[in-house]
């Protein structure tokens, strides 16, 4: 990659198999992702192409029949390497991590405020006046109303929206340099998705704090992400800046994912779908895993899978046909 | 009335009551009610689809079932052909129910799990007495056929088949019946967008070869100005605005649907933009606000906004909005 500053986190051939009744499944096969300080990553993608076990293993926070190997460096260090204990220590206070149901992070029997209390107490050295007072002002920076009344409400007496910006206040307290976040947006509705969106950005930017967010939609990349990378079948098969990616993708199935979204201004116009589905994941892949969908697709991309190599500057896809995508040049 | 209108809805309301706790009955407060249809009209004419958006709780879904009498509403009109269908007994009920069909978002739920596909389809042809038994086999293949599916689907489960299949499944057991309307209740969202597009253009082909009106209910915006003709918007149990697609998404006369549009993120990220299209949370259709529904949140409320309701009609022109503030249309 090209004059980008030093990475703060740096995922390395990340492979995840999980044993099941049905066999071997490869969710996770040999991802590579670097973020610098203050980044904000959209890793998109389809079910099962691996994106939210992919943020999930970085944390080691995957059920036990799953195997992870490969690196995940944080500031030099191998999370997937180092002491449970060690972990522990970074998870929540330097990582943190939020997800598409708060109900399922929040506890349902604590008050809000204690909840992010906890979260004070754990990871900062704030006396109780103290982490009381911090605690309204978080639930301020996530634009809870009235945050002072509402410490004490519980996670049921949140509308949906309220607890996602609760989660957050959780998350932020111990002012993260990293957050993870695994589809935040996606069972809200789309004039909350929008509001906390714009929260997200906002945090990031005023606290320059990085973050990787998951999402199978492609128009919240857009809205929030500098850059994204694409994930295909447990392999991210593109990545780059998010205008670059978007507008000239490299990759034949960014390419078809784009063409298979309605876009404004064609009413009642055929929408161009990708033929198929994805394939199997507890079966051996040879060559490009796109290739029996792919419209591009020639002799080669069944047999060989294709190098990740560089497409424009700090634009980089793993597809024979990148130079071919933009010409349409479609084999016969 | 309109020419071509094949179903009307006139003002139909349908409130769901809610438990009562011992205390409130002792003291003698009254039962509450969600109201989930605070008077909904609109129509639909032949061949066309009429796109129903809004967000949750705005009685989008609960429309759609009152429309296939699944709910009873407690007033106003449902009009097929002219002719009330809420009153509709035996033989005419049968009847409106095999012409106006339903397509579920979650097809897994609507299908019987030890039914084979072949099976699900031929009861409904025999239900409704389609075909001759003797046919039943071909009919079954064609359905298939019309749907992209292999004949030999009819030999398996709707468990063997993906999300994007099941679907498929499900659109070929509401036109075994030939009807002439299908209300779909979101039947993409909980497809991937890849297969999202193979859903979409089938509806998009039927419509066409069939002749098929339809009710395309969902909470995407992108999506719904694809298929649809015409669009309402509805929110907190009223449709606020109504009217063309292309001229709604153009030059929205409503605040919240300006809102709505303005939420949805956008695939280019040259729009991106910091401000939020709307403030505040969806209000609870246990305890509406006075006056518009929408007041709480409008960036451009006035204090009879706070008191008056406004109906939906053609002010100054153009297509019906429900609100005190809508100027002529712009466009």
């Amino acid at each position: 990659m090209t004059e980008r500053p030093q990475p703060i986190l740096e995922v390395r051939d990340l492979r995840v198999r999980f044993a099941t009744s049905r066999g071997e499944v490869r969710a996770v096969d040999g991802v590579n992702l670097a973020l610098a300080p203050g980044d904000t990553l959209g890793l998109v993608g389809e079910s099962g192409s691996g994106k939210s076990v992919t943020l999930r293993a970085i944390l080691r926070l995957l059920r036990s029949n799953a195997t992870t190997t490969g690196e995940a460096r944080w500031r030099g260090q191998d999370l997937l390497a180092m002491p449970e204990k060690r972990l522990r220590a970074l998870r929540g206070r330097e990582i943190a991590m939020i997800f598409q149901e708060p109900m399922s992070a929040l506890n349902p029997v604590i008050p809000i405020g204690v909840q992010i209390a906890e979260s004070l107490q754990a990871h900062t050295a704030l006396d109780a006046a103290g982490r009381r007072r911090r605690a309204i002002e978080l639930l301020d920076l996530v634009g809870i109303p009235s945050a002072a009344q509402r410490l004490a409400g519980y996670p049921h007496e949140f509308s949906g929206g309220m607890r996602q910006r609760a989660m957050i206040a959780i998350a932020l307290a111990a002012e993260p340099k990293l957050l993870l976040a695994d589809e935040p947006t996606t069972a809200l509705d789309v004039t909350i998705q929008d509001q906390i969106l714009k929260l997200l950005l906002r945090l990031s930017r005023e606290l320059g704090m990085a973050m990787v967010l998951v999402t199978h939609d492609l128009g919240v990349v857009a809205e929030t992400c500098e850059r994204v990378s694409v994930m295909y079948a447990g392999r991210v098969v593109e990545t780059g800046p998010v205008d670059r990616v978007f507008t000239a993708p490299g990759h034949a199935y960014t390419d078809a994912l784009l063409r298979s979204m309605p876009h404004g201004g064609v009413a009642r116009a055929p929408l161009r779908p990708i033929p198929g589905l994805p394939p199997r994941l507890d079966r051996p892949l040879q060559g490009c895993p796109f290739t029996p969908r792919c419209a591009y697709a020639e002799g080669r991309c069944g047999a060989e899978a294709p190098p990740f190599a560089p497409v424009a500057p700090g634009q980089e896809a793993a597809c024979w046909a990148s130079d071919r995508l933009a010409r349409r040049e479609v084999p016969a | 009335m309109k020419d071509g209108a094949l179903l009307q809805v006139e003002n139909l309301t349908k409130a769901f009551p809610l438990g009562r706790s011992l205390a409130d009955a002792l003291r003698g407060r009254p039962q509450r009610a969600l109201q989930a249809l605070g008077g909904v009209s609109l129509s639909v004419n032949r061949g066309e689809t009429l796109g129903v958006v809004g967000e949750s709780g705005c009685g989008k879904s609960t429309l759609a079932r009152c429309l296939v009498r699944l709910y009873e509403p407690d007033c106003g009109a449902v009009r097929f052909e002219g002719k009330d269908v809420l009153g509709l007994t035996g033989e005419a009920r049968r009847s409106y129910h095999r012409r106006v069909q339903m397509v579920f978002q979650d097809p897994y739920a609507s299908l019987n799990p030890r039914l084979s596909v072949g099976d699900a389809l031929a009861e409904a042809l025999t239900v409704h007495r389609i075909v001759e038994p003797s046919a039943t086999r071909d009919r079954v293949g064609a359905l298939l056929d019309l749907v992209h599916l292999p004949r030999d689907a009819a030999d398996r489960y709707p468990h063997e088949f993906s999300g994007g299949q099941r679907q498929r499944v499900g659109i070929a057991r509401a036109l075994a019946v030939e009807p002439s309307v299908i209300i779909a209740d979101e039947p993409v969202s909980a497809l991937d967008v890849s297969v999202q597009a193979q859903v979409v253009n089938l509806f998009l082909e039927l419509q066409d070869r069939l002749g098929l009106s339809l009710v395309f209910i969902t909470h995407d915006l992108r999506l719904v100005r694809h298929v649809s003709h015409r669009l309402a918007v509805m929110y907190l149990g009223k449709v606020v605005e109504t009217g063309d697609t292309e001229a709604v998404f153009t030059a929205p006369r409503h605040p919240y649907t300006r809102a709505l549009i303005a939420a949805v993120p956008q695939v280019d990220p040259h729009q991106r933009s910091t401000r939020e299209a709307v403030r505040g949370e969806l209000p609870s259709p246990i305890a509406p606000p006075p006056g518009c529904p929408f007041h709480p949140r409008c960036p451009i409320a006035e204090p009879r906004c706070r008191t008056e309701v406004p109906a939906l009609d053609r002010r100054h022109g153009g297509w019906p909005v429900a609100c005190h503030l809508a100027g002529a249309p712009s466009t």
